[in-house]
């Protein structure tokens, strides 16, 4: 086997991250003519195996416990890492989900395997190349792998478009695994949600977002009268949230919420990487900073280097002259 | 209880950067390097636990990296650490998350910490690693992105964050690796007393490379400046003609007004 896509339930579904890994594991197979294969594991995968079959792939393996009924890191490790040295892949592909983030660099400890994390794209172009951003997303490298065997490799929110996915039609083969008690270390209570009946930013048309160049918690309200001039909600990136001058349920990034509106404005937002995944997908991305290194200029469609706090104030004054 | 910090020291969010010759990693030089963020929180977090649980319990921090990485151990200490530990810089390895953490385990493995933090990820490699192989090789539980701890004694429970705005409680018997999510405190900054005190405090300096031969898995092959997807109009001038011509471009072309 070439390529093993790990595919991760959503709540009943295939997650989207795992769609996007699908479709890197398609674009290396065809342009490497390598196979693939998608694998649900879980104590009960017959609908995601289901939901999998239909996709172009080689063939869905599943893989049943009843220690895998709710997530545990150990499980799936010790689960996966029997699954890998049974059907030898090339390569492992993952979305780079919170849940990959927690597991699979102990399948790398175990296997003594490289994990190639949070990657952006794949280039076949001489031999294959993975790429990922470093240094806070302002620079992008390519990883060398130092030795021949298994290669983990998780994707970014977003890198491959999961619409491109290609139709087929696969059998479902089931995997055995042997797994006790005691190989994990934890005990999981259920996921519970805070904060819930927050703001849907999802169904917005205009974000405003306001990062850590806003400065400090008395000069919200400036971005507040610029979302009320246009009808726009206020998200922010992370460190506002964690200030406390916003409620969690207005962020947008990997750990809040991913939005894709016709206007996305990001004030004083640097663009780390942790918020880009959840609002690169936007139709019109208007950046403001001070800073013209700051990596949001390259995904934004119109950027101004400059002072805020000074020049949202007199865009929200044109905005509602322009309105009148 | 023993509770041991890996801290890094990082290029700030502000710093420059630039790309050294050779293509592997930037110019230290003209980097101004401070405290990982996410780390400062999992320190905090230790200090806290501590705290809580009376004196004599110990936080030690553990930094890899070039000697100005003393700098940040020794913020550490100011802040209420008990020592640390300064593991020489082995520069093939830096971008290895695996063979990083074979040095780790390999210098701390005799300390026998119950509770090992550190932050999520670095702002620089980013791999987010570390923490959770460490914890494999020395057999411990680990637990990621991390937003609340009770510690009671022999075990740890923990918050994880989901996505979407979802968590998860999991319990585990120490010893535990666990990495730190950006928020789970507000971190303290170091008092005058606790700067000058930092100062008797000790420091120990290990040179891994007699100890252990790490195997590398992965490195960075190539670094270069990210090729922009978009072509991104800036808008230029003084105040008013910037927000002139944005006003015109939400008007006759993103058409929001």
């Amino acid at each position: 086997m070439d390529i093993l896509v790990v595919l991760e339930n959503n709540k009943g579904a295939i997650h989207r991250m795992s769609l996007e890994a699908i479709v890197a594991a398609q674009k290396l197979a065809a342009e490497q003519n390598l196979s693939n294969a998608l694998l649900a594991l879980g104590a009960d995968t017959g609908a995601l195996a289901s939901a999998a079959a239909i996709y172009d792939t080689g063939e869905v393996l599943t893989v049943e416990h009843n220690l895998l009924s709710v997530y545990n890191s150990d499980g799936y490790a010790a689960a996966l890492r029997q699954v890998i040295d049974q059907e030898k892949p090339s390569y492992v592909f993952f979305g780079h989900t919170y849940m990959v983030r927690d597991y699979v660099p102990k399948i790398s400890a175990q296997l003594q395997r490289p994990f190639l994390c949070d990657v952006i794209s794949l280039n076949t172009t001489a031999g294959l190349t993975f790429a990922k951003q470093a240094f806070n997303a302002k620079l992008a490298v390519d990883l060398g792998v130092a030795s021949e065997g298994t290669v983990l490799v998780s994707f970014q929110s977003a890198s491959f478009n999961a619409d491109l996915i290609s139709s087929g039609s696969a059998q479902i083969r089931e995997v055995a695994v042997e797994l006790d008690e005691t190989v994990i270390k934890t005990t999981s209570e259920e996921p519970f949600q805070e904060e819930a009946g927050g703001v849907d930013l999802t169904a917005a048309e205009i974000i405003i977002s306001v990062g850590r160049g806003i400065g400090k918690e008395e000069n919200l309200p400036i971005a507040e009268a610029l979302a009320q001039a246009i009808g726009g909600e206020i998200s922010s990136s992370r460190p506002v949230v964690d200030s406390g001058w916003l409620p969690s349920f207005r962020q947008i990034g990997s750990s809040g919420q991913t939005v894709s509106p016709k206007l996305y404005f990001a004030l004083g937002i640097s663009g780390a990487i942790q918020h880009v995944v959840g609002m690169k997908g936007s139709k019109n991305i208007v950046a403001i900073n001070k800073d013209a290194e700051a990596p949001i200029f390259e995904l934004a469609d119109y950027g101004v280097v400059g002072d805020l706090l000074e020049i949202v104030p007199k865009l929200t004054e044109a905005i509602l002259a322009a309105k009148n | 209880m023993k509770l041991c910090v890996l801290v890094k020291q990082v290029p700030g969010s502000e710093s420059a950067l630039r790309i050294a010759s050779g293509n592997t990693w930037i110019e230290d030089a003209a980097a101004l390097f401070e405290m990982n963020e996410s780390d400062n929180y999992a320190l905090e977090e230790a200090l806290r636990i501590k705290e809580s649980l009376g004196n004599d319990s110990e936080v030690v921090v553990v930094s890899m990296g070039p000697e100005r990485v003393q700098k940040v151990i020794r913020e550490a200490l100011s802040k209420g650490a008990d020592r640390g530990i300064h593991i020489n810089e082995m520069p093939e390895i830096k971008s290895d998350p695996f063979a990083t953490a074979q040095v780790f385990a390999n210098v701390i493995k005799d300390e026998n910490f119950d509770l090992i933090f550190s932050g999520l990820q670095s702002d620089d490699v980013g791999s987010g690693q570390t923490g959770v192989i460490l914890g494999e090789m020395l057999g411990m539980a680990t637990a990621t992105l991390v937003m609340a701890t009770e510690v009671q004694e022999g075990s740890i429970k923990v918050k994880r964050e989901l996505e979407s705005g979802w968590f998860q409680w999991v319990s585990m018997s120490t010893p535990a690796s666990i990495t730190i999510q950006s928020g789970i405190n507000q971190p303290r900054y170091p008092s005058l007393k606790g700067i000058m005190g930092a100062k008797k405090k000790e420091m120990k300096v290990v040179d891994p490379s007699t100890a252990v031969t790490p195997e590398k898995q992965q490195s960075f092959a190539n670094i270069y400046l990210p090729t922009a997807d978009k072509k991104t109009e800036m808008i230029e001038g003084n105040v008013d003609q910037m927000v002139s011509r944005l006003v015109d471009v939400l008007k006759t072309e993103i058409k929001v007004l």
